[in-house]
């Protein structure tokens, strides 16, 4: 085999990854930025001018507001329970049962996760009855569940374990000595946290929360099998421009509000690598 | 105590005295009592497991004794947290804060004690100069080298003028030459603060080097407390004289506080075997080789620069290592038959199974 060739040899394992990449998410991005730029067949900014259209608009914000209220509640939380993992044995049994639970948890959304929570507190939920017969209380209310409230709780479901997954890398690489060394020069515990360990770990942790921010920008499935009417969020109406029978020919639309969320996907995204980067020049 | 223009302060006497801990089952000190005299460097030797990181953990506030007490000056700190101590700890490495400078490094315990940035510059300026680091002063952490960053982190447990300076093998991450290198420096930066310093290491070439006395540690217990010369030519036990230093095990005749080895006789050592049999432990540069006797056969040479170790075989099978100049075995072969004599008037004499 010539030199050439074995250094080829590595780099094929590449292939099958950057041919996905080429045809799931290239060549469909590039179909949504010239698709939003196209009206029957022509050149148009007539779709980009729609997404200034005041119900465009507030189901923009309504997606940031979901996004950021789930990651938020979820970085919270998940740094806690990350948190609380860390402090355990490394080997113990909290830590191994958090981290499975987290891997399963973090993927699990869609119909099955809606199911979950209507069953639970839906109309006839298990605790919306139970709340009804012991407490009389009615905790389904006006159907709460299916708006907005409803869907940062359950974005929020697999928001904790994803937000366990991608920070308990960070708090596990804070070392003993750095607290020693604190206290050793004086610092009580609030001080090496104001210090030391939340400097250390406010970029992972902004770096973790634009990541949540961007899982919940970009889920479908679980707000389509909750939402059955109307579209509060931009996920759901893209699908409405897509396959409303009321309007049709809206194809173009659908691009241009994609390209929407591609352009918040990016901002965020710029945010995380500048975090990264920001990290990286003290781990060099 | 008395602060001088150097920033250096007349070192405080610090008693460790009668310090057990267990973990589980295991037993790290067993009733360590050691006393530091101002200003003084102190080593603990010994291999791992031995309790000496335990012992410097419990003088840091690291960990606490099940019993026992550690005194610095005339103050009681046993139940003192590690943030009111006032000592300055090194660690093994990798103990620099990762998002500070070196300088903001140096600044934090003074940050810590209120004082101001005018102040706080000045202060970390001088230590920073004393190691030698002051063109560092701006970088990270991950730019600097370990020798570097050991320096950085020796110049941070200084700048807050600590009572006792701690280092819990700070050089054992470093290659060698940083090592030999960074060991002098330390040496050289305590004797100028005058600071009394607790040393940790496994390596006793470091300890030798660098300490007013070394402590040689062996499950939990001080085996010997001594001067680096008097641990090496008069070992108090079979495990300091085969701890410290490379030591050669003859077969040898205990008789009236003298031993008979090679042809000669020697007087024994306090600690010795009193009678009978016994092994006197022998430093291979207590030992002369020469060419045409008939005392051993040579076994091995390894050629050391300005000495050479032979690996000598005696009659009755026991080898034993001789350093000598090189010059002096220049024309010795594997398989030669040699005389050895004897260099010493007294040595340690252990039980055969010791």
């Amino acid at each position: 085999m010539s030199r050439g060739v074995r250094r080829l040899v590595p780099v094929l394992g590449l292939v099958p990854f950057l041919g996905y990449l080429t045809i799931f998410l290239l060549i469909p991005t590039v179909s949504v930025v010239v698709g939003a730029f196209v009206e029957k067949d022509r050149a148009s900014l007539s779709n980009i001018r729609a997404l200034g259209d005041e119900v465009v608009l507030r189901t923009l914000w309504r997606s940031i507001e979901l996004s950021a209220e789930s990651a938020i509640i979820g970085a919270v939380l998940g740094a806690l329970l990350a948190y609380a993992v860390v402090t355990g044995r490394p080997d113990g049994t909290l830590r191994r049962s958090v981290t499975s639970a987290c891997g399963v948890l973090a993927q699990f959304g869609g119909v099955t996760l809606a199911f979950a929570f209507i069953a639970t507190l839906g109309f006839s939920g298990v605790v919306t009855e139970a709340g009804r017969d012991v407490l009389g209380v009615d905790l389904f209310g006006s159907g709460w569940l299916f708006g907005l409230k409803g869907l940062t709780l359950v974005y929020t479901y697999f928001q904790i374990p994803l937000m366990v997954i991608v920070f308990l890398p960070s708090l596990d690489g804070m070392r003993s000595q750095w607290r020693e060394a604190a206290e050793s020069l004086g610092a009580s515990t609030w001080q090496f946290w104001r210090y030391v360990a939340g400097p250390l770990l406010l970029p992972a942790f902004l770096g973790s929360t634009l990541l949540l921010f961007a899982n919940a920008f970009a889920a479908y499935a679980t707000a389509a099998a909750l939402v059955s009417q109307g579209s509060p969020i931009l996920p759901l109406l893209i699908r409405n421009a897509l396959t409303s029978e009321i309007v049709l020919g809206q194809s173009h639309l659908a691009f241009a509000l994609a390209l929407d969320m591609i352009v918040v996907v990016v901002v965020v995204m710029t945010m995380y690598a500048l975090l990264l980067r920001r990290t990286s020049r003290w781990l060099r | 105590m008395i602060a001088t223009s150097t920033g250096a302060r007349e070192g405080l006497e610090v008693r460790l005295e009668d310090l057990r801990r267990r973990f589980g089952t295991v037993t790290a000190l067993d009733g360590l009592s050691l006393t530091l005299a101002p200003g003084e460097l102190v080593a603990l030797l010994g291999p791992s497991g031995c309790g000496k990181t335990t012992a410097l953990r419990i003088v840091a506030g690291l960990d606490e004794p099940d019993s026992g007490r550690v005194v610095v000056g005339d103050r009681d700190v046993t139940d003192v947290s590690a943030n009111k101590r006032d000592m300055g700890m090194v660690f093994q490495a990798y103990s620099l804060f990762p998002h500070m400078t070196a300088q903001q490094n140096v600044e934090f315990g003074l940050k810590l004690r209120g004082h101001d940035s005018t102040r706080r510059r000045a202060r970390a300026g001088e230590v920073l100069d004393l190691v030698g680091l002051s063109s560092q002063k701006d970088k990270y952490a991950g730019q600097m080298s370990g020798g570097q960053q050991q320096r950085v982190a020796l110049a941070r447990a200084l700048a807050i003028e600590p009572s006792v300076l701690l280092l819990d093998e700070p050089l054992s991450a470093l290659d060698a030459k940083v090592r030999a290198q960074l060991r002098d420096e330390i040496r050289r930066v305590q004797l100028e603060v005058g600071t009394t310093t607790l040393f940790v290491t496994h390596d006793q070439e470091e300890a030798l080097a660098i300490a007013d006395r070394v402590g040689v540690m062996s499950q939990g217990r001080l085996e010997q407390l001594d001067a680096p010369e008097a641990l090496y030519s008069r070992p108090g036990s079979a495990f300091v004289a085969s701890f410290v230093g490379l030591m050669n095990r003859v077969p040898c005749e205990v008789q009236g506080g003298r031993a008979t080895l090679l042809g000669t006789s020697v007087t024994t050592l306090d600690g010795s075997v009193h009678g009978g049999r016994g092994v006197a432990l022998v430093r291979p540069e207590q030992v002369q080789v020469a060419a045409g006797g008939d005392d051993a056969t040579v076994v091995h040479i390894s050629f050391l620069g300005s000495f050479s170790r032979v690996t000598a075989r005696l009659v009755e099978g026991t080898e034993l290592i001789v350093q000598t100049p090189s010059a002096t075995v220049q024309d010795l072969r594997i398989g030669d038959r040699v005389g050895l004599s004897l260099l010493a008037d007294d040595l340690l004499v252990s039980a055969t199974t010791d």
